[in-house]
């Protein structure tokens, strides 16, 4: 009583967490670990919030902690909670209107405002989110060039300080473009091009000033903007820029090398071009929307289905992610979609849950379903990455049980009962 | 030679008078009789006919004779012509020539519903019927030289702006009184799709200039058959009045010609066209029609392809048609339409003899050519009498040319000749001092002088005795030469050198000073004769020399050279989703003959049929869209006015749209293309099939049904459309009702109006005002007796009720509800009212009105009874139909063959094609598609999409076409690569951003 009175507290402190913490055995179940690896018919063991055990024989387990409650998940299947690594959840809620919009903040270099601080844990498109297995998701500033602070949140909560999973992930940043348009309303392609050198210069002073400025241990004059780069060049933060045309991929990352920064692409839709280069610097990528159309009218009509193939097979670590807020229900479809377009099912798997892990810095306890990992994982009846048969029937965020039920399933209800029809 | 120049310069100077003018004369009265006999000419006296060694005698500024005897009477100026080509003068259909330019102040923020214009004109100021060029013409405005460099002597001038534009006129090139210039005031009427300077907001697309020009001659029969007893309008009226007049039509794109032309046969009338330059895309259904066509000689600059990223943002259509564009003249002779040539697109008109020549070496005949500049022209605007042909009695307008104009680089216009009076061209070419000279009297600081340049740009180096080169600056008039240079040899000669000489043949002789102010004389003789840069030659032989590549139909990636055929194919042992009674067969084999399904059932013999194996795999109909905005060029909404019934999507059509292919490879088939929903009563849809490579018509599903886009709740209110948008009615959902309250009960009224008066007598009709003849009415009334079906874009269960309840009160059903998220909350309300259901799976939360939508709403409207289909309203997300509908057993629990319906036979149903399509079943079209695996499961890909029995996409020819693009894509840019290290001019390589359109977008026609 005393000890797990002592784990609760600790978990209070560690999680802020008010829910239980339960003590599970999943017994029987296909456990798709995340990693990759699958085990047929084998045995979870969740407690105090994280996993405690993990086996491939079918009830291993099960006599060992006589408190705990089995569950027989036999034909059903085990998934760690996926990650949404790049969202406007909690941000944004109404698209069109501006007073449920919390994303875009003005000026073009923003890296003090924090996505956490306007995150709302009570918008109604989360649960709806949940409900198709995203547990945990990043929720991430738009707008201007270095567009502030994202931070890793548990898609269940009271308020954003028990919902934060890690505050602070990265610093994110725009990347001006260097491709030229050719449209009526465009500018001259000359226009365009010293348009962008010219934001060049701009970004290249104010990192050079943020860095003078944070080798000072106490300035004497407290620059907010410059102070919240500090633990970018240190390392600690992530630097996230968002690049899709092939030569600003390049010159972004070459960017942050003159930083002593390794940055991870976001976008990346030109990623297929600049492949020997991705491998060379060794850069991470979220790759965006498989359900997309290709962005130049020659493409192969499947590009963007199988990019992520294509950086799978050239060894690149990459993530799935998807732009906006409640499309991120959709997330494990489009990793299904990249799995029809040639990555191995299981690492589709794992493109929305330990890569993203990894890519976020988060792995050690987060993405996988793994031993001493927190208990953040999901059962399906049917192939979670199928939206034809992806069912989540019950899901926990690091051993507490989430509701499942959102809005859209009440309305549900209600309108069935209103014509009589049966469930 | 020399004399010839001084003629010229003479006749320059001089003020011809030959016939009673109006105005005063200052001075004394200076008749001159100008009276020319040009001597031992080569003459085309037109395009087909060439005198060798003939003379042309001239006369108060017309032709007297001419002939191969040399018989000049006296009292003519004599005029020696050996070695020089006579041409006939050039006509320039389609030019603004002295018109002043037009300010295009741009569209205004505030919306503009009725033309602000004061007086008795039309209603929209895009029809400026009323204008006339010649009201505002002068060769002030404008500098004949140009036109004349280039060998014209008459154009057709007229104000490029608006739809309507009015009357041209053709004016003659000379540089004379105004008075004197104008051979016929109103030559021509003219018109384009686009309104130009009016600020008006319509119309804001293509289809809705379409609609504007249609209901415009309406009106103008109507002024004309009530004439007196209604409006007075000064527009209508002109367009009346203009009736009889040749009407040039411009147009942007080789397809605008086609819907011109339904527009043209609409009203029994003629148009010429002003093509874009890329006719020779869809050359043999342009013969169909066989069009007169003026077309300009703009031809694009190759691209910087050096870097590998940036060339790849240009498509294959504009490299293909860099290469096919200086082709476009020579595909229209060889299809033997009728084509006059223009400077029109020109940004330089000074670039027209080098892109004639262009023309000429991609397989543009002279003969041709010099047609489309002469008779062609002539006989269009009914002057062949006057102009276009040198023959006794017509206007001595011609060019003097030192050589083949079409075909020689080096040929040019020695001068320009307009009704009997010569404008010097290039005289400088009557001595060509270009070539190297070597100094043999004189220091002079360079051993050699070298001038070279163009005739009219000459350009002077030097070299120096230590072999080095020397800048010279030089001035050549009147065989005088002036140079300036600093040579700086030695300590003696430091300074500026300054030298005069003239040429005595192939001598400079003159005289000169340096820096010690001590003049001297100096000789230099020509040692070599001038050769054109090596480098130009060799760029031009390069491109002449490699062969061009094919046509693709549609001319895009993923086209092919030759139209695809419908096959007899087998297709064996598939699991077959037939949508009919048994749902799902397997291991059968379906038998495709002529276009139809013609048998269903196992082990099926066809010796004759290609066979398909189809082992492991689905066979399935065709994926419908009911909401698709695919295959739509230049607006997709008409949003300016609260009903735009009279615009039809059917007109704008873009066959050509690369989403057809992707959506093919999708598995779709058919598609609704509908009008945007920025307003209560939106356009005419159009339903298609997905026929890659057709033209826009033979989209067109045959014989479909038609439809009509009505719009509810925010995009109609425009409450996402910013502060400024606030004033158009209707701004709340209780107006949008009585818009359509409103629209219908004047539809009805309309109706009664007619029957009333078609009910009259004879002579009673002739005192009575005719109803005038209304699109938008006539489309509502088409909707009251049941004859158009209404798709309704819709969000909350309140408008839903209210559209519902005004369609029963004018005993009519709302066909379908498109997008109706909340369709679940009135799924009873719209089973009883009869209406079908078109939905999203699972969007949300985009706006205000969808918070309440939910993923089961196609679900819960299938089990209350509603036909229910699933769309797309979104490019990229038609391609993935079969994964939506795959969300309704997620989301709802329905079988299989519920959610395959839902993309199928539901929609096929509510757009009335069920019959045709939407199941496999004998005697039906067919337009089925082969997949991999169940098609509702996330591996499904479509191996091939048919569509009346001819394989539109094939997965494996699928590959072949990427590598097809691949590789003509590298030969072009290999082509361009070449050419631009021979010194080629060139363009930067931007992306050209296509649109895609949703429900809401708004976009302008351009406007010029």
């Amino acid at each position: 009583m005393k000890k797990s009175l002592l784990i609760f507290a600790l978990s209070m402190v560690n999680y802020a967490y008010a829910q239980q913490k339960e003590n599970i055995i999943f017994a029987g179940a296909t456990i798709h670990i995340g990693n990759g690896e699958l085990i047929e018919n084998g045995t979870i063991h969740i407690k105090n919030g994280i996993i405690v055990a993990i086996d491939n024989e079918p009830s291993a387990n099960a006599t060992i902690d006589p408190t705990a409650i089995v569950v027989n998940a036999k034909g059903k299947h085990i998934y760690p909670g996926l990650i949404a690594p790049y969202s406007r959840l909690g941000l944004e809620e109404v698209e069109a209107v501006r007073a449920t919009l919390d994303y875009r903040e003005v000026g073009e270099l923003n890296p003090n405002v924090r996505a956490l601080i306007s995150y709302n844990t009570d918008s109604k498109l989360i649960p709806t989110v949940r409900s198709n297995g995203v547990l945990t998701a990043m929720t991430v500033p738009e707008g201007g060039i270095v567009t502030g602070s994202s931070s890793l949140m548990k898609l269940a909560g009271w308020n954003w300080e028990d919902a934060v999973y890690k505050a602070d992930v990265g610093i994110h940043l725009n990347w001006p473009t260097m491709r030229i348009y050719s449209a009526s309303w465009a500018p001259s392609a000359e226009d365009q091009k010293s348009n962008t050198e010219k934001r060049f210069i701009e970004l290249r002073k104010f990192f050079n000033q943020a860095k003078a400025y944070n080798e000072i241990s106490r300035p004497l004059v407290k620059n907010l903007k410059f102070a919240a780069m500090q633990d970018l060049f240190s390392g600690k933060k992530k630097l996230f820029i968002a690049a899709d045309y092939s030569k600003d991929i390049i010159a972004a990352v070459n960017f942050s090398k003159e930083f002593g920064i390794t940055p991870i692409i976001v976008g990346a839709r030109d990623a297929h071009l600049v492949l020997n280069f991705l491998k060379e610097n060794n850069i991470a990528i979220i790759l965006e929307n498989a359900h997309s159309l290709p962005s130049r009218e020659d493409d192969d009509i499947d590009l963007p289905y199988k990019k992520a193939a294509i950086l799978y097979n050239a060894g690149i670590k990459y993530c799935m992610a998807i732009n906006g807020s409640w499309q991120q229900r959709n997330l494990p479809f489009e990793a299904g979609t990249t799995a029809a377009y040639g990555v191995p099912r299981e690492m589709a798997l794992r493109s929305v849950t330990l890569s993203a892990a990894e890519i976020l810095g988060v792995a050690d306890n987060l993405g996988s379903l793994t031993k001493g990992k927190d208990a953040t994982l999901l059962i399906s009846t049917g192939d979670l990455l199928d939206m034809k048969s992806s069912s989540v029937e019950r899901a926990w965020i690091q051993g507490s049980e989430i509701k499942l039920k959102n809005s859209q399933n009440e309305l549900n209800e209600k309108y069935l009962k209103k014509y009589g029809i049966d469930q | 030679m020399k004399k010839t120049l001084l003629y010229c310069l003479f006749i320059l100077l001089s003020l011809r008078v030959t016939a009673q003018q109006t105005f005063p004369i200052n001075g004394v009265a200076e008749v001159v009789p100008n009276k020319f006999a040009l001597i031992d000419a080569s003459i085309y006296v037109d395009a087909h006919t060439r005198l060798a060694k003939a003379s042309l005698l001239i006369d108060g500024g017309k032709i007297v004779s001419i002939s191969e005897k040399v018989n000049i009477p006296a009292g003519y100026v004599v005029i020696n012509c050996i070695n020089k080509i006579i041409y006939p003068g050039f006509i320039d259909a389609y030019t603004s020539y002295g018109l002043s330019e037009t300010k295009n102040e741009g569209n205004s923020e505030d919306p503009i519903f009725i033309s602000t214009k004061e007086g008795a004109y039309h209603w929209n100021e895009a029809v400026r019927s009323e204008y006339n060029a010649i009201t505002n013409f002068s060769v002030k405005h404008s500098d004949p030289t140009i036109f004349r460099s280039q060998g014209f002597t008459v154009v057709n001038t007229l104000k490029k702006d608006g739809i309507f534009r009015g009357t041209s006129a053709l004016v003659s090139l000379g540089s004379e009184r105004d008075n004197l210039l104008i051979i016929s005031p109103n030559a021509a009427s003219a018109l384009s799709f686009r309104k130009g300077s009016s600020k008006q907001d319509y119309p804001s697309s293509l289809m809705g200039s379409i609609a504007l020009i249609r209901q415009s001659y309406y009106d103008a029969k109507w002024l004309k058959d009530n004439k007196g007893k209604v409006e007075f309008n000064q527009s209508l009226q002109a367009i009346n009045d203009q009736q009889s007049k040749i009407k040039i039509f411009e147009v942007t794109d080789v397809h605008d010609i086609f819907r011109a032309q339904k527009i043209a046969d609409e009203f029994n009338i003629n148009y010429i066209f002003k093509g874009a330059g890329n006719e020779y895309q869809r050359i043999a259904e342009l013969k169909k029609i066989n069009p007169i066509i003026i077309i300009g000689l703009n031809f694009p600059k190759i691209y910087d392809v050096e870097d590998y990223f940036d060339a790849g943002n240009i498509s294959l259509t504009e490299l293909k048609n860099w290469e096919l564009a200086p082709s476009n003249p020579a595909a229209l002779a060889h299809a033997n339409i009728k084509f006059l040539l223009s400077t029109s697109d020109l940004k330089k008109p000074s670039e027209f003899l080098n892109n004639l020549r262009k023309a000429v070496k991609y397989g543009l005949s002279e003969e041709s050519a010099l047609s489309a500049l002469t008779e062609t022209p002539a006989a269009v605007f009914g002057i062949n009498d006057q102009v276009g042909s040198l023959k006794k009695g017509m206007r001595a307008n011609f060019i003097i040319c030192s050589g083949n104009i079409f075909k020689e680089e080096s040929a040019t216009i020695l001068s320009t000749w307009i009704d009997g009076k010569s404008y010097a061209i290039n005289p400088a070419n009557e001595n060509d001092i270009r070539g190297t000279y070597q100094v043999t009297n004189g220091n002079i600081g360079t051993k050699e002088i070298i001038i070279k340049g163009t005739l009219i740009d000459l350009v002077a180096t030097g070299i120096k005795s230590d072999s080095t080169d020397l800048a010279i600056k030089l001035n050549y008039f009147e065989n005088q030469i002036s140079m300036i240079y600093d040579p700086s040899i030695d300590s003696t000669s430091i300074g500026k050198f300054r030298l005069n000489a003239s040429f005595v043949g192939n001598q400079m002789m003159g005289s000169g000073t340096g820096s010690d102010g001590k003049p001297f004389n100096w000789t230099a003789n020509k040692i070599k004769a001038f050769q054109e840069p090596i480098v130009a030659n060799e760029a031009i032989q390069k491109e002449k020399e490699l062969k061009l590549g094919p046509v693709y139909y549609p001319f895009t990636a993923y086209g092919t050279t030759s139209t695809l055929q419908a096959e007899k194919m087998l297709i064996k042992n598939a699991t077959i989703w037939t949508n009919e009674s048994p749902a799902v067969l397997t291991e059968t084999d379906v038998l495709i003959n002529k276009g139809k399904i013609v048998q269903i059932g196992k082990n099926i013999q066809a010796l004759d049929a290609k066979v398909i194996d189809a082992s492991g795999k689905y066979l399935t109909s065709g994926i419908i869209d009911e909401h698709s905005h695919i295959a739509i060029t230049r607006g997709v909404n008409e949003g300016t006015q609260s009903n735009t019934a009279e615009v039809r999507i059917g007109d704008a059509l873009d066959p050509d749209d690369i989403n057809i292919y992707r959506q093919l490879a999708g598995g779709v088939t058919t598609a609704q293309l509908l009008h945007g929903s920025a307003n209560p009563i939106g356009g005419q849809s159009a339903v298609i099939k997905l026929r890659w490579g057709k033209m826009a018509e033979e989209l067109k599903f045959e014989g479909a049904s038609p439809f009509i886009k009505f719009a509810l709740g925010e995009n109609v209110k425009q409450s996402n459309w910013g502060d400024r948008q606030q004033t158009r009615f209707p701004q709340t959902r209780m107006g949008v009702e009585q818009v359509y309250i409103d629209a219908f009960t004047r539809a009805k009224e309309y109706e009664s109006e007619k029957l009333n008066y078609s009910r009259l007598s004879a002579a009673a009709k002739s005192k009575t005002i005719s109803p005038r003849f209304d699109l938008e009415l006539e489309t509502m009334l088409e909707i009251l007796y049941k004859k158009r079906f209404i798709s309704c874009h819709s969000y909350v269960q309140s408008e839903i009720n209210m559209l519902m309840h005004v369609a029963d009160s004018f005993q009519f059903t709302v066909n379908t509800f498109t997008h109706i998220l909340e369709g679940y909350k009135v799924a009873d309300k719209m089973k009883a009212h009869g209406a079908n259901a078109s939905t999203f799976s699972d969007w949300w939360a985009y706006k205000f009105e969808v918070m309440d939508a939910i993923p089961y709403n196609a679900a819960i409207l299938t089990k209350v009874g509603v036909n229910t289909a699933i769309n797309s309203d979104d490019a990229e997300m038609a391609r993935r139909l079969n994964q939506e509908a795959a969300k309704a057993i997620k989301y709802g629990a329905l079988t299989e063959t519920e959610a395959w319906k839902l993309v199928t036979l539901n929609p096929a149903k509510m757009l009335h094609i069920d019959h045709r399509v939407g199941s496999i079943k004998v005697g039906k079209d067919a337009d089925v598609v082969l997949w991999n695996t169940n098609p509702l499961t996330i591996d499904a890909k479509p191996e091939k999409t048919i569509i009346d029995g001819v394989i539109y996409f094939d997965a494996a020819r699928d590959l072949e076409l990427r590598t097809q693009v691949a590789k003509e894509k590298e030969r072009l840019i290999q082509k361009m690569l070449d050419l631009k290290k021979l010194g080629m001019p060139s363009q930067k390589a931007a992306i050209k951003e296509k649109k895609l359109y949703h429900c809401d977008d708004m976009e302008q026609e351009m406007s010029n």
